[in-house]
């Protein structure tokens, strides 16, 4: 058969957001891969430069409906950090625990859709339910299941009640129960094995020349965590293990979020007996002083880097948000070259995409010719309003 | 009357109305059943009913770079196929509707009518998601139909016959083909999940990779036809499982020969539906264990797995009887 063009998206089941993915194939194996991204374009950056910080904070917060909590957090402390200001305590605590609360409902999630990219629905079904767990704990304390909106300026919004705790660790207990269940499922299914042994693999090296974060690269066997590298918050008093693999593969991928889910139980219960007592949050001044900084957070995707600049004013001059799904495209492209078609969802998956998260420009091409054009504001208006 | 019983056959038992009403039935007890397995609700019994209708009320769309003759003939000769295949299949007596020596051999290849049509109108519909589902559709052919056939050997060669009404009859007794040839029988039902293309054998549709393989371009009543062709082989293809290896509509205590024709016929039928309704949850056991593998590994797995134990059967067979 000779080689074909094999279209995935902008609009593919396997894709939960629009994003063009072009592969040649030749019969069934993948010869060549490339990306085009840039369809959810929301010029957020630009817009963060248009509003003033605590606006900002809900605009950081919509960059992922994933690792929103991540996105405001990561903020928060590159805003603190030109400020100069050292947040109580306890909302130092509160933080962490929403931070690890916010990689179990991810994993948890990434585990299903994995299982439903390779035609494992019952996984997905299961997965899903015991994630209402994590949902009900995340709703008790921040009042949301989405967006939180827990992270502010100085502190945390709200408090977690002695009353709260044991249903916390009620809840904790059975999802580090569940997580080793599926640990020993993805260890022992032999359909599950097949499909994601040996597939997306991607050496350690190459991650890291291409600049892999998070479960992918520690999946090819790096031991590079940001809670552990830069301890942030209180990290560096609480124990977990970074946890790697040397499979490089998409189970290596999966056996190290599952395990990631149980340590963040882990931490997440250490954080709970040493928290002191105090106040959650403090004023925090409308103008921020002169100054530029970086923020780097774990989130459970890989790392997110915020640099924030401000010029004395109640307005960010610059805000630059790096996501981990930008970092781990270049990787997924190799993981899938060599590979089979049908690998091509679960291989892609394996990076925990978020083309939102990622898309940070859009360039208009001409298709025919390949020149690059750009639009005023004025032009978009009336493009919206012909098309409209 | 003599005119009239073919035609009652070919359009309203065994044939198309009971095929579709019995194979809508069973999708809904798959579905419920997996519900079930998956922690969820699952539809109710009109969901079914209610799809195809909506269905066949939606836009009937052909692309204009296919092959407008194939793409429109090809869910036609499959549907029509396993409507056919039903009259030699025995649906409420040891006795079909119709048989000859050689209609096991003539069932079998009716059956694989709907693989081809998939293949030929996926492939003349000429899109990239059609074309490669359209060779994964022959490829994974290859993979069940060399095992499902050799399977079917076994109670052939244990009645002594090539027709299916005569093999059913041959297990009046009791002695059901499924002792003689289990090995066969596990072959023949793994084969059949092939057949169905269900999970784990789903590959040439598999929804997150090709979207829909070969059907991608079908809409409206094609597609509704498409979905009636798959439901009324399994239900055929199940039927022609329960006669070669599970007596039919034979069951212990059952006693036919003293009921007026009428009552042992419809006994018979109910028999055979509870059968068919067992292998219909086995598929969705299976659905709901199992992940999807890739096409590489089915075709290898089958060859090997499936292909000799149902030779070894076969041997046995021959060896016990000479």
């Amino acid at each position: 058969m000779a080689k074909l063009d094999f279209p995935v998206g902008p609009q593919h089941p396997a894709l939960k957001e629009p994003e063009n993915l072009r592969f040649s194939v030749d019969g069934e194996l993948v010869v060549d891969a490339d990306i085009r991204i840039g369809y959810v374009h929301r010029s957020i950056e630009r817009s963060c430069s248009e509003r003033n910080f605590v606006q900002d904070l809900y605009l950081c917060e919509r960059v992922c409906g994933i690792c929103s909590n991540a996105h405001t957090q990561n903020y928060c402390q590159a805003v603190e950090a030109i400020a100069g200001v050292e947040i109580p305590e306890r909302a130092q605590w509160i933080r962490m625990i929403m931070h690890e609360f916010e990689r179990i409902h991810s994993h948890l999630l990434w585990l299903g859709v994995a299982g439903h990219e390779i035609g494992f629905e019952s996984l997905f079904m299961y997965v899903w339910r015991d994630r209402e767990v994590i949902q009900d704990i995340l709703e008790m304390v921040s009042g949301n299941r989405g967006h939180y909106a827990m992270t502010m300026l100085g502190g945390v919004r709200y408090d977690i009640a002695p009353e709260m705790v044991t249903k916390i660790r009620e809840g904790l207990a059975f999802l580090r129960q569940r997580a080793e269940y599926y640990a020993d499922i993805a260890t022992s299914e032999q359909t599950f094995l097949e499909r994601t042994s040996g597939v997306g693999v991607v050496s350690g090296e190459t991650c890291v020349q291409l600049g892999a974060v998070g479960p992918v690269l520690r999946a090819s066997g790096v031991a590079f965590d940001v809670r552990r590298t830069f301890p942030y918050l209180q990290y560096d008093k609480v124990e977990f293990p970074v946890r790697t693999s040397e499979l490089c593969d998409v189970l290596g991928r999966t056996l190290v979020r599952v395990q990631e889910v149980i340590d963040a139980c882990d931490i997440c219960t250490q954080c709970l007996d040493m928290m002191p007592e105090g106040d959650v949050n403090m004023r925090f001044p409308r103008k921020v002083p002169e100054g530029e900084a970086v923020a780097r957070i774990e989130a459970q995707r890989g790392e997110v880097i915020y640099y924030v600049r401000s010029n004395g004013t109640d307005v960010p001059e610059r805000v630059k948000i790096r996501t981990p799904t930008l970092a781990n495209l270049p990787a997924s492209l190799e993981m899938v070259k060599g590979g089979y078609i049908a690998d091509i969802p679960i291989a892609f998956a394996s990076i925990d995409p978020c083309f939102s998260c990622a898309d940070r420009m859009v360039e208009l091409n001409d298709v025919s010719s390949g020149d690059s054009r750009t639009m005023t504001w004025a032009e978009l208006v009336k493009l919206s309003r012909r098309k409209s | 009357m003599q005119v009239l019983t073919p035609l009652f056959h070919v359009f309203v038992f065994p044939g198309f109305l009971f095929l579709i009403a019995f194979g809508l039935f069973a999708s809904w007890v798959d579905r419920k059943l997996v519900a079930k397995m998956q922690n969820r609700v699952g539809p109710p019994l009109i969901q079914p009913f209610a799809d195809l209708i909506k269905l066949l009320a939606k836009e009937d769309i052909i692309p204009e770079s296919a092959n407008r003759a194939m793409f429109a003939v090809a869910p036609l000769v499959a549907f029509a196929g396993v409507v056919a295949s039903a009259i030699y299949v025995p649906m409420w007596s040891a006795q079909a509707a119709n048989s000859f020596q050689g209609d096991l051999i003539v069932v079998i290849y009716l059956l694989t009518l709907p693989a081809f049509a998939l293949f030929l109108g996926g492939w003349y519909s000429t899109n990239p998601f059609a074309t490669i589902g359209a060779t994964r559709v022959l490829s994974q052919l290859f993979g069940y139909e060399v095992p499902f056939f050799l399977a079917c050997l076994g109670p052939a060669l244990a009645g002594g016959s090539w027709s299916i009404s005569e093999i059913t009859a041959a297990q009046a007794d009791g002695g059901w083909f499924i002792a003689a040839a289990p090995l066969s029988f596990i072959v023949a039902m793994i084969a059949l999940i092939g057949k169905l293309e269900r999970v784990p054998f789903d590959i040439p549709q598999a929804k997150t990779e090709i979207v829909s393989g070969p059907e991608v371009e079908y809409t409206g009543k094609r597609l509704a036809l498409w979905k009636l062709s798959f439901l009324a082989e399994t239900i055929v293809a199940s039927a022609l499982i329960a006669a070669l290896f599970l007596g039919g509509p034979h069951f212990w205590g059952i006693p036919f020969g003293d009921m007026p024709a009428w009552l042992a016929g419809l006994v018979g039928l109910i028999v055979l539906a509870v059968k068919i309704l067992l292998i219909v949850f086995f598929l969705s056991l299976t659905r709901a264990a199992l992940a999807r593998i890739r096409i590489d590994q089915m075709v290898e797995w089958c060859l090997l797995w499936l292909g000799i134990p149902a030779l070894v059967n076969l041997g046995i067979i021959i060896f016990t009887m000479s």
